[in-house]
C-alpha cells in the first residue's frame, strides 16, 4: 500500500483527505450549536474567509427539521486544492452548546482541538479523550463586552478560530462589514466581538495547534463559493428564465428565495402559490403565454405537480421541473439527502408520453444544464425534469468563475401571423411537421386563435378520439423525444480508459466519488467514473461503451433499490458486477466508497454493499468508553437526532 | 377618436363563432345560455378574437373553448384558475375569461378559488353552477341542495350546499354577481362589468343541467330569482349586507351584482413587468455577473 496512506485502527486516513495530524492548508473545521443561534450564518462566514484566502472550500451541513432548538452543524473543509466532499473528521469544533460537544468530540482528530462555550458547558467529569486541545472561551461575557448579546457568541467563535488556524481577522472584518453594511452598528460591535474573540485566544492558549491556514494570494479572487442552488438559479437566469412558481419546501427553498431577491433587478416574475398543484398549472400557463418557465420542489411537491406533468405534455407546453430529492416516502426526513427519487421522475404521471430527466452532479455541472434544459423544454415542446438533492442543493463548492459566455439561449421564434385571419377556422398549433414539433403562437397573435387542450386532439387542438389521430399524435409527441436524444451528451470518462474498474454514478455521487478516485490513485487502484446526465432517455451508447470496455462495473447510488442500476440493466441487459447504496439519509463519504472499491480490487468485496454514515469509529475506541450518552454507536446516535426533530418543513 | 369608433362596429356575437365544430351539448342544457351571453359580452366590450383567452376546467361547460373563436386552453379538473393565473401573469393584456363547472370551481379546485379571491387579478371566473355532475352522467355537486338525490347518493345529500358567493365575498373577491342561464340578456350586462371592473370578478352562473338535475330546472328559477339591480336601496360596496344577501336561497333567488369593491391588482405591485410582458421580454442575453459576484 501507497506510503501516502496511514493505518489508524485498521481505518485508513490519507494525506489527500487531510491527514488527521496537523498540516497546513488541510483543516476540517465544524461549528455546531442549537438551531437559531447563527450556526448556518458562521459556517458560511468561516467558509467565505477561508475561499478569500485563495484556499478550496466545500461545506455540508446538517440540520433536523425545526427552527428552534434542534442541533444544527456546518462542516467547512479546507484544502490549498479542489476539495469536493466532507470528510469523517473534523480537525476543529466549535461548540456552541454542550450538545454539540457530546456530538462531535468523538469526530475530532487525535491532537485536534474543541473551541467551547465556557460559561454554560462545563466539561467535568473531563471528556474521555484526553489528547485533543481544548480552548475553553467566554463567548456571551465577551460578546455582551463588545456591546452584543448571546446570538453573537458565534462572532466570537469566529474571531478564536481566525486566531487558531492563523486566518487574517481582516478578512473577517470585510465580510462582517458586507454583511451589514446598512447598519453600522452592527458592523462595529460585531468586528469588536471577532476582536475580543481573536485577543483572548492570543492572550489565554498557547500557540500549540498544529492546523494552520496560511493565504494562497494568487487566486485573487474570482472563484465563487456556492451552493448546486444557487448556481442553478444563475444558469436559469442566464438562460433566460423569466417565471419561476414554488411553494417553499426543503431543499429547494434557496431557489425561490433567491429568484425573488433579484426578482426587480432581472425582471422576472416569482410566484409562490397556494400549493404545488398551483405551481405547476402557473408555470405551465406561463409557458402557454410565453413566459420561460419553470417551477420546483421536493418529492412531496412533486406528488401533487403529478397531474400537472401529464398537461404539460399532452398540450406540448415547454416546462423545466427542478425535483430537488430528499428522503421519503412522506415527510420522511425533509432536511437530509437522498437519491430515492429517479423512477418517480422517470414515470410519474398516467399514460405514455415523453420528457427528458437530467441530474447534474455539482454546481459546475448545473449552470450550464439548466440552460440545456430550458432550452430542450422549448425547442422541442418537451417536459424536462432536472432531478437534483439536498446535497447539491445546500452544500458549497468553489468553482472558478464560470463563464457566462458559454450558455446559449435557444428559443424557436413563435409563429409570425401576417393578419388576422378571416372567417371562423383555428391556427393549427398542432400540425404534423417532419419533426413532430409543431409552431407554437403567442397569444395575442392576430390570426392565431387557436385551442390548447388536455383532451386528445387534432391539429387544430380539436378533442379527437379516433384511432388514426391518437396514434398519429403518440408518434408525433414521441419523434420529439427522438430529436432531441441527440443533442444528449454525456460529460466524458473521468480516470484512466484502461482502469481496473469503472464507477457508474449520477447525481451527486460525483463530489465523494472524485475524491474517492485521488485514494485509489494513492492506493494504487486503477479507476475511472463515468457520471450519467441524462437518465430519461437513457445513454445506453455509452452505458453500453463502458460496459464493454469496464473489467468490472460499480454502480454507486444514494438510494436503497439501486434505481440506476435497475434502469441500466432495463435498457442495456447489462448488470454491474458491484453496487454500493446508501440510505440513511447523509451523503457518501469518500472512504466509504474507496473501501469498497479496495476490498473490489483486492478481491474480497460483495456484490453488493450498504453503507451506514461512520462517525468515529476512525479514531480509538477504547479512549471513547466512558462518554456521555449521545456517542456510542451510529445508530444511537441518529436516534438521538431523530428524536430531536419534529416539526414539518 | 374616430379609429375607435371604426372599430366600435368591428366585432359582433358571430365573429366569436368557430366553423369547424359546434357544440354537443344536451339540448336545452344551461350551457348554451351562457355560451351565447359570452359571445354576446365579447361583442359588446368589442374584444378581439386573439386578446381573448378563455381558459377552461374539465366537464361539460368547460368545453366551451373549443366552440369560441379566441385562444382557448383546456387545462384539468379543478386548475382553471392556476393556469389562468400563469397565462396573466406573463402578459396582462389578454382578457382572461375562466370557465368551469361546479365541481371544478368549488370541489376540486375549492384552494384555488380562495386564492385568487384573495389575489385579486383582472380575470373573470364564470361558473356554470347546476348543482350535479354531467359528464360523469349525474353524481352530486358540491353546490346541490340538502337532501337532493343523485346517482352518487341516492339517500339525499347529507351536506349543506357551498356557497359560492358567500365564500368570495369573504374571501376577498372584489367583484361577486350571480347569472342565470335563461335570462341570457341579463347575463351579458354581468359578464360585460364583471370584464369592465379592474379585479378578479366571481359569476356564479346558476345553470340548469336538463339531464340530472330534476330539481334546479329552467322552470325552478323563472319563478324564484328576482334582479338584484332593481333593488334601488341594495349597495353593493356593503360587504356585511353582501354577505348577508349572499344567504338568501329559497322562495326567493336574488341574480346580479351582490359585492364590488375596488382594491389594487396583484399586478400592481409587480413594477418588474410594468413597461414589458414577460411574453415579449428579449431574455436571450442576460447579464448575470452581478449576480455572479455575489458569491465571490
Amino acid at each position: 500500500m501507497n506510503k501516502a496512506l496511514i493505518l489508524l485502527n485498521n481505518v485508513i486516513i490519507c494525506d489527500r483527505l487531510g491527514k488527521m495530524e496537523p498540516s497546513t492548508n488541510k483543516l476540517t473545521w465544524m461549528v455546531g450549536g442549537e438551531a437559531g443561534y447563527g450556526v448556518m450564518v458562521t459556517g458560511k462566514t468561516f467558509a467565505l474567509a477561508c475561499k478569500r484566502a485563495g484556499l478550496w472550500v466545500f461545506d455540508y451541513t446538517e440540520y433536523p427539521s425545526l427552527i428552534r432548538g434542534g442541533h444544527n452543524s456546518y462542516h467547512v473543509r479546507v484544502d490549498a486544492e479542489s476539495v469536493t466532499s466532507q470528510v469523517h473528521w473534523v480537525d476543529l469544533l466549535v461548540a456552541l452548546d454542550r450538545v454539540t460537544v457530546d456530538q462531535h468530540f468523538q469526530e475530532v482528530s487525535p491532537n485536534g482541538g474543541i473551541i467551547y462555550e465556557s460559561e454554560k458547558v462545563k466539561l467535568d467529569p473531563p471528556l474521555s479523550r484526553t489528547d485533543l486541545k481544548l480552548y475553553p472561551l467566554p463567548m456571551i461575557e465577551l460578546a455582551k463586552q463588545a456591546g452584543g448579546d448571546d446570538l453573537m457568541k458565534n462572532t466570537v467563535a469566529l474571531g478564536a478560530s481566525a486566531a487558531l488556524v492563523g486566518l487574517d481577522l481582516a478578512l473577517f472584518n470585510q465580510l462582517i462589514q458586507e454583511a451589514f453594511a446598512k447598519k453600522g452598528e452592527v458592523v462595529a460591535i460585531n468586528q469588536k466581538a471577532l476582536q475580543l474573540g481573536f485577543e483572548y485566544m492570543k492572550q489565554h492558549f498557547p500557540d500549540d495547534f498544529g492546523w494552520k491556514l496560511s493565504l494562497q494570494t494568487p487566486h485573487e479572487d474570482q472563484r465563487l463559493l456556492v451552493t448546486g442552488n444557487e448556481m442553478l438559479v444563475a444558469g436559469a437566469l442566464r438562460a433566460g428564465c423569466n417565471f419561476l412558481a414554488a411553494y417553499p419546501m426543503t431543499p429547494i427553498n434557496a431557489i425561490l428565495g433567491l429568484m425573488t431577491l433579484v426578482d426587480q433587478e432581472y425582471k422576472i416574475v416569482v410566484k409562490q402559490p397556494e400549493d404545488e398543484i398551483a405551481g405547476i398549472n402557473m408555470a405551465i400557463g406561463a409557458s402557454y403565454a410565453g413566459a420561460r418557465a419553470m417551477t420546483c420542489t421536493s418529492g412531496g411537491g412533486f406528488s401533487l405537480m403529478v397531474e400537472g406533468l401529464g398537461l404539460a405534455a399532452e398540450t406540448e407546453t415547454p416546462l423545466v421541473v427542478v425535483l430537488g430529492q430528499r428522503p421519503g416516502p412522506a415527510t420522511g426526513m425533509p432536511t437530509f439527502t437522498e437519491q430515492g427519487d429517479l423512477r418517480f421522475a422517470m414515470h410519474a404521471h398516467q399514460g405514455d408520453f415523453p420528457r427528458i430527466v437530467l441530474a447534474p452532479g455539482d454546481p459546475q455541472d448545473v449552470f450550464p444544464l439548466i440552460a440545456q434544459a430550458l432550452n430542450l423544454a422549448e425547442k422541442y415542446q418537451l417536459l424536462v425534469i432536472v432531478l437534483t438533492d439536498k446535497f447539491f442543493a445546500e452544500s458549497h463548492w468553489t468553482i472558478p468563475f464560470p463563464d457566462p459566455s458559454t450558455i446559449k439561449v435557444e428559443r424557436p421564434p413563435f409563429a409570425e401571423l401576417s393578419s388576422a385571419t378571416e372567417g371562423q377556422g383555428k391556427f393549427a398549433r398542432f400540425a404534423f411537421t417532419e419533426t413532430g414539433v409543431s409552431p407554437r403562437v403567442l397569444p395575442g397573435t392576430p390570426g392565431g386563435e387557436s385551442m390548447v387542450t388536455s383532451d386528445e386532439h387534432s391539429e387544430t387542438g380539436l378533442y379527437n378520439e379516433t384511432a388514426g389521430m391518437r396514434k398519429k399524435m403518440m408518434e408525433k409527441r414521441f419523434a420529439k423525444l427522438a430529436l432531441a436524444r441527440k443533442e444528449l451528451a454525456e460529460p466524458p470518462v473521468v480516470g484512466p480508459g484502461d482502469a481496473d474498474m469503472t464507477i457508474i454514478g449520477w447525481g451527486s455521487t460525483k463530489g465523494p466519488i472524485l475524491e474517492a478516485m485521488k485514494l485509489c490513485r494513492d492506493a494504487g487502484i486503477i479507476v475511472n467514473y463515468q457520471q450519467l446526465m441524462y437518465l430519461l432517455p437513457l445513454s445506453t451508447d455509452i452505458v453500453n461503451t463502458r460496459f464493454g470496455t469496464a473489467k468490472q462495473t460499480v454502480v454507486i447510488e444514494n438510494n436503497y433499490s439501486g434505481q440506476l442500476d435497475g434502469l441500466i440493466t432495463q435498457e442495456t441487459q447489462h448488470r454491474a458486477n458491484f453496487r454500493l447504496l446508501k440510505y440513511d439519509g447523509r451523503p457518501f463519504y469518500p472512504l466509504e466508497i474507496f473501501e469498497y472499491l479496495s476490498d473490489i480490487a483486492a478481491g474480497k468485496a460483495e456484490s453488493k454493499r450498504t453503507v451506514l454514515t461512520r462517525w468515529h469509529d476512525h479514531v480509538d475506541t477504547s479512549r471513547a468508553a466512558a462518554t456521555v450518552v449521545k456517542s456510542g454507536t451510529a445508530t444511537a446516535r441518529q436516534s438521538a437526532q431523530q428524536n430531536q426533530g419534529g416539526s414539518d418543513a | 377618436m374616430p379609429d375607435q369608433v371604426v372599430q366600435k362596429a368591428t366585432f359582433s356575437p358571430a365573429t366569436y363563432d368557430v366553423a369547424e365544430a359546434k357544440p354537443n351539448w344536451c339540448p336545452g342544457c344551461g350551457d348554451f345560455g351562457i355560451w351565447v351571453a359570452v359571445k354576446m359580452a365579447l361583442a359588446q366590450l368589442q374584444l378581439p378574437p386573439h386578446e381573448v383567452v378563455l381558459v377552461a376546467d374539465i366537464g361539460c361547460s368547460s368545453k366551451m373553448p373549443y366552440w369560441v373563436k379566441s385562444y382557448g386552453f383546456q387545462g384539468l379538473h379543478g386548475r382553471a384558475v392556476p393556469l389562468a393565473t400563469g397565462v396573466k401573469l406573463a402578459n396582462q393584456k389578454l382578457n382572461i375569461f375562466i370557465i368551469a363547472g361546479d365541481g371544478g370551481a368549488y370541489g376540486e379546485g375549492g384552494n384555488h378559488f380562495l386564492h385568487a379571491c384573495r389575489r385579486n387579478l383582472d380575470m373573470v371566473y364564470i361558473i356554470h353552477d347546476n348543482g350535479v355532475y354531467g359528464l360523469t352522467t349525474g353524481q352530486v355537486a358540491p353546490t346541490a341542495e340538502h337532501g337532493f338525490k343523485t346517482k352518487s347518493s341516492p339517500e339525499p345529500v347529507i351536506e349543506v350546499p357551498f356557497n359560492p358567493l358567500a365564500i368570495a365575498i369573504s374571501a376577498g373577491a372584489t367583484y361577486v354577481a350571480r347569472g342565470f342561464a335563461g335570462d341570457v340578456k341579463h347575463l351579458v350586462s354581468i359578464l360585460t362589468s364583471a370584464h369592465q371592473h379592474r379585479g378578479f370578478a366571481v359569476v356564479d352562473v346558476l345553470q340548469p343541467c336538463v339531464t340530472y338535475n330534476h330539481l334546479n330546472t329552467y322552470q325552478y328559477y323563472f319563478q324564484r330569482t328576482y334582479k338584484l339591480d332593481e333593488d334601488t336601496s341594495y349597495n353593493v360596496g356593503d360587504k356585511v349586507a353582501a354577505f348577508q344577501k349572499a344567504q338568501e336561497w329559497g322562495e326567493k333567488i336574488p341574480i346580479g351584482l351582490f359585492y364590488k369593491a375596488d382594491r389594487s391588482l396583484y399586478t400592481d405591485e409587480l413594477p418588474q413587468v410594468k413597461d414589458v410582458q414577460l411574453a415579449h421580454q428579449d431574455r436571450s442575453n442576460i447579464d448575470i455577473s452581478s449576480f455572479l459576484k455575489s458569491f465571490a
